[in-house]
């Protein structure tokens, strides 16, 4: 940056010359891409459904109030299909991811070269593939219905839960590991009293947020055919029963506010 | 006080200090779990039926087939990527003003209600939800798409960037106050130093969030690749779908690492 | 002349910070304002450019009522009231160049300084007193790469940037150790002197007051208990301001070393709070 020394007036300039010529071909660069990219991503829509839409909107909204409160009384079932998905789905997330977490941290893998890395691609793997992803997969495989669902959540938790537990056993005080360990304790015995209790409120906190997650993606598995409230909404558009389908959309919101509700409760507590 | 030195000692529960109640919780849990699994129907036939299935589709892992829909697989990554750029661009950059007017130490009050709405409202609709809702009113293609994943995407970055400016260090902000700063000056001088790399950094996770989301929305017809993975499902071609799933989980693992490159050189 | 009357500051449901605070300050001095943590001095000298709004009373510069200013006025009020900060309150991603110059904030258009560009007799001011304050080398590096007393500096330059009427300084020198805390103080007393500038200083060392200004003001429980010349501080006057502490160990201290235990004042200043 230039700041002459000696006489002559001063001159300071936010950036030099090059630094700006840099940032404006940047940002055109990124005006180019934009442009770029929407003109193939639109360039099959027909924009006179994209002008009719405040009409759409205002005839779809008009068809779905009221709700049909009567439907609730099918509701019910379903609702506990979905929590039962999200709770027993985290569950087997938790249970695979907690093994994969400790072979992918740096600090407790037993082997750096064969078993980290495989499972680092697991979590990466299980993490790229949304939940509704892995049930329609799943539904092929083991047939429509609730434990589709169940293992679909299981499968999306455990790269979730995996990175963010294989970090929290990354950021532990080494500290407290070397100190147990000079105390002449066994592998096992490290881990139970050196670094569990260092990573155990993380633990929780991980469990109770994916499942508020997971409840939040539970609901719409049964549009694929994973069981759950889901199906009653895939029902419900078909055949275009807009009061119907409202009802589907407060159950949801409700639980989705409730769970957050309660995770936010019990993680508030832990930490 | 007293002389005798303790000879017995158990270990302090957890969490729960009451006895009773935690017996409680775990008796409930125990049941719970009991009910919930008996109420899962489980088709053991068909889940006989659908091995070979699964093996089939372990088998299109290792010998994935990008040639049979490449033309198909093309184009859903096409719409894909393309709806991932411009919705994120447009989100981050209506998330901004919405984030600012929801920081409640740079907002009035009305204007702050007003944004933390907006933000709710945003947030509690899942992607999918959203989907359907603008598939019907906007048509099918990537243009819902599109608006689905900038709605979800000012609803999530306004909210971090929100949570982001109340948590800056006020002294900074009181020091440029003083001065006898503009609001606009404020934001310019003390916020935006302090909120931009994570800023960044968010915006670079909300890419990759987007493009996850971009494959799954597809199939309520909003565009991108989950059309094409949805077909290759339902005709059990599991070569096809091993080869768009390897794509997917390439391309999210290529934006973690280029994100993660750039944040690094920018903190 | 700085004129306060009858300034009194109440948080919501809480006991008032400030009780009737009336005090004038003649153009040119340099007042320290001491007392033991919690009597209202950091809300008093905040009251004084209204970053916190007081609940009765009148603040005047220069004839001014600040207190009744709308807020536009007010921000023109403040570009005359350069801020000096505790924890030196630099935006720690902006370069020390950015930092000073944004005591210019309240006088140039939005535009202006969104693309940096400010007036050059800004730039020139600013480049001068780097140079007074010994950072003309430093302009371009970022904030946080700075040790405390370099921070400080930037502090003092930006405050001064700004052209100011007055001073106001909020414990210049409690994040700094004994030698820079003393070195700092000398340079914001040396600046004063030389632009004629009034300033009102926080400090709850004792000694360093002192020191280094020309009238204490003591303040407990939000109320004024001494004003005076830094002589005037006797054992009575202290007793009056922090409570009953044994004063003669300490001045017995201080005597004992004078130039070379400035790293005890920090113990010493422990023992008066």
């Amino acid at each position: 940056m230039p700041v002459p020394a000696g006489a002559g007036r001063p001159v300071w300039q936010h950036r030099s010359t090059r630094a700006r010529l840099a940032g404006w071909f940047g940002w055109l660069m990124f005006v180019a891409l934009f442009v770029l990219c929407w003109q193939v991503m639109t360039k099959d829509t027909i924009w006179s459904f994209v002008l009719d839409a405040p009409q759409q909107a205002a005839d779809i909204g008009s068809r779905m109030v009221p709700p049909r409160w009567s439907y609730l009384d099918r509701l019910w079932w379903p609702l506990w299909d979905t929590l039962n998905i999200a709770t027993l789905g985290t569950l087997l997330g938790t249970v695979i991811a907690v093994p994969v977490a400790f072979l992918a941290a740096g600090n407790t893998t037993p082997s750096r070269l064969a078993l980290r890395p495989l499972a680092l691609l697991v979590i990466a793997s299980s993490r790229s593939i949304n939940s509704l992803i892995w049930a329609l997969l799943l539904v092929t495989i083991i047939g429509p219905g609730v434990l589709a669902g169940i293992v679909a959540i299981g499968f999306r938790s455990i790269g979730f839960v995996g990175k963010l537990l294989y970090e929290a056993i990354e950021e532990i005080d080494a500290g407290a590991v070397e100190a147990i360990e000079a105390t002449g304790a066994s592998r096992w015995q490290v881990i139970d009293y050196a670094i569990v209790p260092q990573i155990l409120p993380a633990f929780a906190g991980i469990a109770v947020f994916r499942w508020d997650i997971n409840v939040r993606e539970a609901t719409v598995l049964g549009l694929v055919g994973a069981g759950g409230i889901g199906l009653q909404l895939q029902a419900s558009l078909n055949v275009l029963a807009w009061p119907q389908v409202t009802m589907i959309f407060l159950l949801i919101l409700a639980t989705v506010v409730l769970s957050e509700l309660i995770s936010a409760k019990v993680r508030h507590a832990i930490i | 006080m007293s002389g005798a030195i303790a000879r017995h000692w158990r270990r302090k529960p957890l969490l729960i200090a009451s006895r009773p109640l935690r017996w409680a919780l775990y008796g409930g849990a125990l049941v719970y779990l009991a009910v919930a699994v008996s109420s899962v129907h489980v088709n053991w036939l068909r889940l006989y039926d659908g091995l070979p299935r699964g093996w089939r589709f372990v088998q299109g892992f290792l010998a994935p087939n990008f040639l049979a829909r490449w033309e198909d697989i093309l184009i859903g990554f096409q719409e894909s990527l393309t709806m991932t750029v411009t919705a994120t661009a447009v989100g981050i950059l209506l998330a901004i003003p919405v984030g600012l007017g929801a920081a409640r130490n740079i907002s009035p009050l009305p204007v702050y209600l007003v944004c933390r709405f907006i933000i709710a409202a945003a947030r509690a609709l899942q992607e999918i939800i959203v989907a359907i809702l603008f598939v019907a009113m906007f048509g099918f293609g990537p243009f819902a798409g599109f608006l689905t994943l900038s709605f979800t995407t000012i609803g999530f970055l306004a909210k971090l960037l929100a949570e982001d400016i109340e948590d800056i260090d006020e002294a900074q902000a009181e020091a440029i106050r003083a001065t006898g700063a503009g609001w606009w000056q404020l934001v310019n001088y003390a916020i935006q130093p302090q909120v931009m790399p994570r800023l960044i950094g968010i915006g670079l996770y909300r890419i990759d969030i987007n493009f996850r989301e971009s494959a799954v929305i597809g199939i309520v017809g909003a565009g991108g690749i989950g059309a094409t993975l949805n077909t290759a499902m339902e005709r059990y071609e599991y070569d096809s779908a091993a080869a768009i799933l390897m794509v997917i989980i390439a391309i999210v693992m290529l934006c973690e690492y280029g994100s993660g490159h750039i944040r690094r050189r920018l903190l | 002349m700085l004129r306060i009357e009858g300034l009194s500051k109440r948080y919501r449901a809480g006991v008032p910070v400030l009780r009737g605070i009336t005090l004038e300050v003649p153009a040119g001095q340099v007042v320290g304002v001491i007392g033991p943590s919690g009597a209202g001095k950091s809300t008093l000298i905040r009251c004084i450019n209204r970053l916190v709004e007081p609940t009765t009373g009148r603040v005047s510069l220069k004839d001014i009522d600040i207190t009744a200013l709308s807020r536009r006025r007010l921000r023109q009020a403040r570009r005359r009231i350069g801020m000096i900060f505790q924890e030196f309150a630099l935006v720690e991603r902006l370069s020390v160049m950015e930092n000073v110059l944004s005591g210019r904030l309240g006088y140039v258009p939005f535009w202006r300084s969104f693309t940096r560009r400010f007036p050059q007799a800004d730039i020139e001011a600013a480049f001068a007193l780097l140079d007074r304050v010994g950072l003309s080398d430093f302009a371009d590096q970022r904030a946080d790469a700075l040790s405390g007393g370099q921070r400080q500096r930037v502090g003092i330059a930006r405050a001064l940037e700004q052209n100011p009427d007055m001073l106001l300084v909020d414990e210049p020198t409690a994040s700094l150790d004994p030698r820079t805390a003393r070195q700092i103080m000398r340079l914001i007393r040396e600046i004063c002197e030389e632009r004629g500038l009034l300033a009102l200083i926080n400090i709850h060392d004792v000694l360093l007051a002192q020191q280094f200004v020309q009238r204490i003001v003591g303040l407990r429980g939000g109320e004024i208990v001494f004003d005076g010349p830094p002589a005037g501080l006797n054992e009575a006057a202290l007793t009056r301001i922090y409570g009953e502490e044994d004063w003669t160990a300490m001045r017995r201290a201080a005597d004992d070393a004078p130039e070379t235990g400035e790293e005890r004042s920090e113990e010493r200043m422990a023992g008066l709070i």
